[in-house]
């Protein structure tokens, strides 16, 4: 039996966070770029080190945040590698790792980030 | 005797610029490399926040400098597109949906996405605000 191709796994996390980026990309760039540094609305919390520990502490922030981050870092991933040939670079190794190594070590800091956080 | 010469696809890097169809869909890919870049500037503050309370005192003095705030508001217009483009093409990039015998026409998929993509931003506002 030939290998199975592994490709329907990335195309699934970039699609995932291809989705999860447009539903809410652009507001949340805004909330923690923005709103964070001005104090505007939900910012003001989130700039204060007790409430944001809190909003990663309950289990629908922890989740989101989790989602947010790996899905983004997985699409990106994806996008650019496969955009590499567009522009005369090489889909070798260092190619690999500089896109799907990123997203794979990104994944692994965010799970021990949320653990070290706390519960 | 014949010399086998296999048909080499011609290709070279720098092709999509000649048409502006295929500049809007490098346009699209090129979003990738700043949601990338979001991702690991919010992982980065996560991992602030897990290291204590002057580490994500100092992440936060970062985001205030102006050159962070530029770089943001970059990074929301830049995400808006991608909000923009990825529904634009959703019609086609999803499997067909038919209501009662009717397929649903493109125009009705990308406006259905960006009416979510709003409720999607507004909820996470106001929901952040509710509990944090």
């Amino acid at each position: 039996m030939s290998k199975r191709s592994n490709q329907p796994v990335y195309w699934a996390l970039f699609g995932a966070g291809g989705m999860m980026s447009a539903l809410f990309g652009a507001g949340l760039a805004f909330m923690t770029g923005i709103a964070i540094p001005e104090g505007i609305g939900p910012g003001a919390a989130l700039s204060d080190y007790d409430r944001a520990l809190a909003v990663v502490h309950s289990l629908p922030g922890r989740l989101f945040l989790f989602a947010v981050v790996t899905l983004f870092l997985w699409h990106a991933a994806h996008r650019v590698h496969h955009t590499l040939p567009d522009f005369g670079l090489r889909q070798g190794t260092l190619a690999w790792l500089g896109c799907y190594g990123v997203a794979l070590a990104g994944t692994l800091v965010a799970v021990l980030a949320l653990f070290v956080a706390g519960f | 005797m014949a010399v086998r010469r296999p048909y080499v696809r011609p290709f070279e890097p720098g092709w999509w610029r000649r048409n502006p169809y295929f500049v809007r869909y490098m346009a699209r890919e090129l979003t990738a490399p700043f949601v990338g870049l979001y991702a690991l500037i919010l992982l980065s503050g996560l991992v602030c926040l897990a290291l204590g309370r002057a580490p994500y005192e100092a992440w936060v003095a970062i985001l205030r400098t102006p050159a962070s705030l530029v770089l943001h508001g970059v990074l929301v217009a830049i995400f808006a597109y991608h909000s923009f483009s990825w529904f634009a093409i959703m019609p086609k990039t999803m499997p067909p949906v038919s209501i009662g015998g009717h397929r649903i026409g493109a125009a009705a998929i990308t406006l259905a996405g960006l009416v979510a993509a709003a409720f999607c931003m507004l909820a996470a506002w106001f929901v952040v605000q509710a509990v944090a």
